[in-house]
């Protein structure tokens, strides 16, 4: 089945070639940060976390694009999306694996990285978030790839397939509840601090990953025979719709729980991020673009004539997938560190190595989602004709 | 398939036991070692802690020699830029030493805002530093020292996001080109890059039944070293003659440096 991928136009192999190129710069990055150390990306002691494990937060909600797809499937028998969740669970396979990868990156010393095995430490939610996201890599490879392997020999998928079909339901849930302990069981990090931040991830993903999957799919239809169908992309754009909604909502209660009670230290986030603390404002103008973003994206979305033209839903799901990133992959991660812990404040900026390693794992992200994508897609055209 | 009722108990009270293993494991913020050994003539605590009396502290203008004497005992780098500075003590302002308390109370003393407030690793009593390692690289010795062991850390940095004290440093480049041209310790390790690393109260030199360098180092008597559970040791002494406060109270994390300050 994976042969498909070795087979396609010259347009196909451009394009991986072309993914091939920043990867290759990414990978120079790396051997000279492996060399010098961390010392070359914009990191420092008051922020010590950046770009890296930014992607990695908002890319394991990219991960939740399939459960969307999965649930109404498995669990209220819509079967329209029986064709399609494969593109979810393939997308989860990307985006966990570039998880994996802005880990490995973000690590000091990457050759002990196995010492997370060989000391397992159950207090630690770093081991728990290793133990879920393989698992949903895991499952993901699973479900995905028999299922359209049965698809593909025009077989009913197998109980045990299924099976880990719905085990990937509650396990989708646990990666981001998961990831999102990694930040708000911190004392001390107020802005982190909140015990809506597993709720919060939850929405976003539910909003970012299917909005990704919308954009995908319409890709899809543009290069390939294969028509997932406008009823399925309304479907999943209603899901992108709600989900945003509460996504929004969420932010909105941090706002309201931060500068209605007034203490100090709850506010210093909020207001570093969207208004700017003490003169330092680099994020502000970023904050508030995600944030007209995220509305525009729930406008055009909420309005059934407006979200049934496909160019004004391909510009909403774009305008939710870049609020979310901008909010997770720059905010939430770099607000937590800004006022450091004696209120001081050190701002960050990513260097272009650090960059050029974020696109290249992006990159390998994409290619991966490319192979498989041809995979699917060669499968769906043959029950086509 | 129709569970039968023992079956059930059966299930339901495996799952139990699961659940109240993996619970235990997830609280148990501080695992200890089982056992520690302790050289000859090694000075040994229950809880180490220091109080650092700050009517004593800078009252020399521009002292550095508790932070020097660390420096070179703990072969510390020195780098420029701010970014990838190594420090395992150092000076900052009230404000931003008690900062919880500090900024809603403008009417403190110029003479207490003006004083040099020392501050390291607090070795708390319930560190979620330790809590937080995947490796169990940094962990609580049974004397209550937060220590940290360089040859297991993966540099994941969770140590530093999690530290409400700001007391940890990351290695983000080697070391060793930070101490070029300086006078070496060479009984005490440099460190490598891509690990964290902080004070560690000197353990090295309590096991051979020295003082930490600071406590040493400190002319003015300011700073005072020694067993918080003995009733009879001189930091309890000071604590219990006078009104010291510890830094960041309210997150629980009993830290054992405490501030004299008037």
């Amino acid at each position: 089945m994976i042969e498909k991928a070795l087979q396609g136009s010259s347009r196909y192999w451009t394009w991986i070639g072309f993914l091939l190129v920043i990867i290759g710069a990414g990978f120079i990055s790396y051997l000279y940060q492996l060399k010098t150390g961390l010392g070359i990306t914009g990191m420092s002691r008051d922020v010590s976390w950046g770009v890296y494990i930014a992607q990695f937060t908002y890319l394991v909600g990219v991960a939740a694009g399939a459960v969307m797809l999965v649930i109404p499937e498995l669990l209220h028998h819509y079967h329209p999306y029986r064709r399609v969740v494969v593109f979810g669970e393939f997308l989860a396979i990307a985006a966990v694996t570039m998880c994996l990868l802005f880990i490995v990156v973000d690590i000091g010393q990457p050759a002990r990285l196995f010492n997370v095995l060989l000391h397992p430490t159950p207090n630690s939610i770093l081991f728990w978030d290793m133990i879920v996201l393989n698992g949903y890599l895991l499952i993901n490879i699973i479900v995905g790839y028999n299922t359209l392997l049965c698809d593909k020999k025009g077989i009913p998928v197998p109980k045990w397939v299924k099976f880990f079909a719905y085990v990937s339901i509650p396990w989708a849930f646990s990666i981001h509840t998961v990831t999102a302990f990694l930040y708000c069981g911190l004392p001390g990090r107020h802005a982190w601090l909140t015990a809506i931040m597993a709720p919060r991830f939850l929405a976003s993903a539910f909003a970012s990953g299917p909005a990704l999957l919308i954009v995908l799919l319409l890709i899809v239809r543009k290069v390939s025979k294969y028509d997932p169908g406008d009823k399925v992309l309304q479907t999943i754009a209603k899901t992108v719709c709600y989900a945003m909604i509460a996504n929004i909502f969420f932010v909105l209660l941090e706002f309201f729980t931060s500068f209605y009670s007034n203490i100090p230290g709850h506010m210093h986030g909020l207001e570093y991020l969207f208004f700017g603390l003490h003169g330092h404002d680099q994020l502000v103008p970023w904050m508030r673009t995600a944030g007209v973003l995220g509305f525009l994206g729930v406008f055009i979305l909420l309005v059934p004539p407006l979200r049934r033209q496909v160019g004004l839903l391909a510009l909403a799901c774009v305008a939710i997938v870049v609020s979310c990133w901008i909010d997770k992959g720059t905010g939430l991660v770099i607000g937590g560190f800004v006022p450091n812990p004696f209120e001081r404040i050190t701002e960050y900026h990513p260097t272009i190595p650090e960059i050029s390693i974020a696109l290249a794992i992006w990159a390998i992200g994409f290619l991966i989602l490319t192979v498989l994508y041809k995979v699917a897609i060669s499968v769906r055209e043959q029950e086509l004709s | 398939m129709e569970l039968k009722r023992r079956q059930f108990l059966k299930i339901a009270g495996a799952a139990g036991l699961l659940g109240a293993g993996a619970a235990q494991g997830l609280f148990e913020g501080t695992a200890q070692a089982s056992r520690v050994m302790h050289p000859e003539g090694a000075l040994i605590g229950k809880r180490w802690a220091m109080v650092i009396d700050m009517r004593k502290c800078g009252e020399k203008e521009g002292c550095n020699d508790c932070i020097n004497a660390c420096n070179f005992v703990h072969n510390i780098p020195h780098f420029d830029t701010p970014k990838e500075e190594i420090k395992w003590i150092w000076k900052d302002e009230y404000e931003h030493v008690f900062t919880d308390i500090s900024t809603l109370d403008p009417y403190v003393p110029e003479r207490i805002k003006e004083l040099p407030f020392l501050v390291m690793c607090n070795h708390c009593d319930n560190p979620p530093c330790v809590r937080v390692c995947p490796t169990k690289a940094t962990f609580r010795r049974p004397d209550g020292i937060v220590a940290m062991d360089y040859h297991r850390c993966i540099g994941c940095r969770f140590c530093m996001a999690a530290c409400p004290y700001g007391s940890r440093n990351f290695n983000w480049r080697d070391p060793r080109l930070g101490l070029k041209g300086r006078k070496l310790n060479y009984e005490f390790p440099t460190r490598m890059r891509g690990v964290v690393e902080k004070c560690n109260f000197c353990v090295e030199r309590l096991a051979k039944g020295k003082m930490p360098a600071c406590v040493e180092a400190c002319k003015e008597g300011a700073l005072t070293f020694g067993d918080l559970a003995d009733p009879n040791s001189e930091v309890r002494k000071l604590l219990s003659e006078n009104y010291a406060l510890r830094r960041k109270p309210q997150l629980g994390t009993k830290p054992s440096v405490f501030y004299i300050i008037a």
